[in-house]
C-alpha cells in the first residue's frame, strides 16, 4: 500500500500541474478582459463574493457527503459492496476475457466497479490501482492491454446510484426537487458506457491485441 | 416517474436492516464512515474555494458571457444550450472547477430551469476522464494508453448529449 500511495502522490503533482494552467487562465484572462471592457470595479466584489459561496457550497454538500460516507461504511461491512461485485462477475469476465482465470483480479475489478456503483470515491480509487497493478503484475508493459483500456473506460463513465452531491447543492439552490435527476442520470451513464465499452471493443478488432 | 424519491429511503432501508441482522455494530461504523468523509471534505475544500473564486471572476467580468456568445452561434442549432459549454469542457479535466461552474449555472440560470436540471444531469453521468487516466495508468507506469482517450472521450461526449436531450424528452 505504501507504493500506492506515493504513486498517487506523484500523478497529483501531474494533475496540480496541468490545474496551475487553468486555474491562473482563468483568472488572468478574466482581469485581461474586464481591463479592455472597462469592468474592473467589479472584480474585487466577485473575488469576495467567490470566497463566500465557496463556503456555502463546502457547508452545503459536506453534510451530505459525511452521512452518505457513513452509510457506505455500514454497506461495505455489511458485505453489500461484495454482493454487488459478486452480480458484475460474468458480464466484467466477458468483457475483459484476459482477467477471467485470475480470481484475485477479478475479485479488485468487481469491487472497483461496486465501489464505485455506490460512490465509494475513496473506496474505489485504491481497488482500482490494485486491479492495475495485477493486470500488470509479471508483465511490467509500458502499453496499455485490452483488458486495461475496457477497465479505466469503465472507470471514466462511472454508473452511480445515488448522486448525492449534486443532489445536496441542488437542495441549497432551492430546488424542489433534488433527487428528481436519478432516473436521467443512469439513463446518461449508461448510454455514456455502452459507448465507451462498444468503441474499445472496435478497436480491439481493427487495431490487434498489442 | 420520479424514481429519486424512492432510491435514498429504499437504499438506507437495506443497507441498516442488512447490517442488524448480521449483529454489525451499526452507529459505530456509521461514525467511523463519516469521520472519514469529513478527512475528504477538508481535502476538497482548498480546491473549490480556488475554483469558486476563479469562476466567479470569470462570470463578473463578463468574459464567460463572451465566451458563451462566441460558442452559441455553433451549439445552438444543435440544441445544446451554449450556457452548458463551460462545464462541458472542465468535467473531463477538473472534479472541483467542473462543481464550481455547476453552481454558478444554478445561481444565474436557475437550479429547477431546463438548463439547470441538464447541467445536474451532465455532472452526475461525466467523470474526470483526465485525472482517472492519469492516475490509474500513471500507478503501473504505463505510457501508451492506445485508444483509451478516444473511447473515454466518446463516452464522456454521449454522456453530455445524452443529459440535454434526456432532459428535454422527460423533463429530469
Amino acid at each position: 500500500m505504501a507504493y500506492l500511495s506515493s504513486a498517487i502522490k506523484n500523478l497529483l503533482k501531474i494533475g496540480d500541474f496541468m490545474m496551475n494552467y487553468i486555474w491562473s487562465g482563468i483568472i488572468v484572462l478574466s482581469i485581461l478582459y474586464s481591463l479592455f471592457t472597462g469592468g474592473s470595479g467589479a472584480l474585487t466584489n466577485s473575488v469576495m463574493d467567490g470566497a463566500k459561496s465557496a463556503l456555502a457550497l463546502i457547508a452545503a454538500t459536506a453534510g451530505m457527503m459525511c452521512f452518505w460516507s457513513g452509510i457506505m461504511r455500514i454497506a461495505q461491512c455489511g458485505g453489500i459492496t461484495k454482493a454487488i461485485a459478486r452480480l458484475f462477475h460474468p458480464a466484467l469476465k466477458r468483457l475483459m476475457p484476459e482477467i477471467a482465470d485470475d480470481d484475485e483480479l477479478c475479485g479488485a475489478v468487481s469491487m472497483n466497479i461496486s465501489a464505485n456503483l455506490l460512490g465509494l470515491g475513496n473506496a474505489a480509487t485504491p481497488l482500482g490501482l490494485e486491479a492495475m497493478r495485477l493486470m500488470n503484475k509479471g508483465l511490467g508493459r509500458r502499453t496499455a492491454s485490452n483488458s486495461m483500456v475496457v477497465f479505466v473506460v469503465l472507470n471514466t463513465a462511472s454508473i452511480q446510484l445515488v448522486p448525492t452531491t449534486i443532489a445536496a447543492l441542488r437542495s441549497e439552490n432551492g430546488s424542489c426537487d433534488p433527487m428528481g435527476i436519478t432516473l436521467n442520470v443512469w439513463l446518461c451513464s449508461i448510454a455514456a458506457l455502452v459507448v465507451g465499452i462498444s468503441l474499445a471493443k472496435i478497436f480491439e478488432r481493427g487495431g490487434g491485441a498489442a | 416517474m420520479n424514481i429519486g424519491v424512492y432510491v435514498i429511503p429504499s437504499a438506507l432501508l437495506l443497507i441498516i436492516a442488512n447490517a442488524m441482522l448480521k449483529r454489525l455494530p451499526v452507529f459505530e461504523l456509521f461514525l467511523q464512515g463519516a469521520r472519514q468523509g469529513i478527512g475528504a471534505v477538508f481535502k476538497i475544500m482548498p480546491s473549490i474555494l480556488a475554483l469558486v473564486c476563479a469562476v466567479s471572476m470569470l462570470r463578473s467580468s463578463g468574459l464567460l458571457d463572451f465566451l458563451i456568445g462566441l460558442v452559441s452561434p455553433i451549439l445552438q442549432p444543435l440544441g445544446f444550450p451554449p450556457e452548458l459549454f463551460p462545464l462541458a469542457l472542465l468535467r473531463p479535466v477538473s472534479g472541483s472547477g467542473a462543481l464550481a461552474v455547476l453552481d454558478d449555472i444554478y445561481k444565474s440560470c436557475g437550479v429547477d430551469s431546463f438548463i439547470g436540471r441538464a447541467a445536474s444531469v451532465m455532472m452526475g453521468s461525466t467523470e474526470t476522464t483526465f485525472y482517472a487516466i492519469a492516475i490509474y495508468y500513471g500507478s503501473v507506469g504505463i505510457s501508451k494508453t492506445r485508444h483509451t482517450v478516444p473511447c473515454a472521450l466518446a463516452a464522456d461526449f454521449t454522456g453530455m448529449a445524452m443529459a440535454v436531450l434526456s432532459t428535454r424528452l422527460l423533463g429530469g
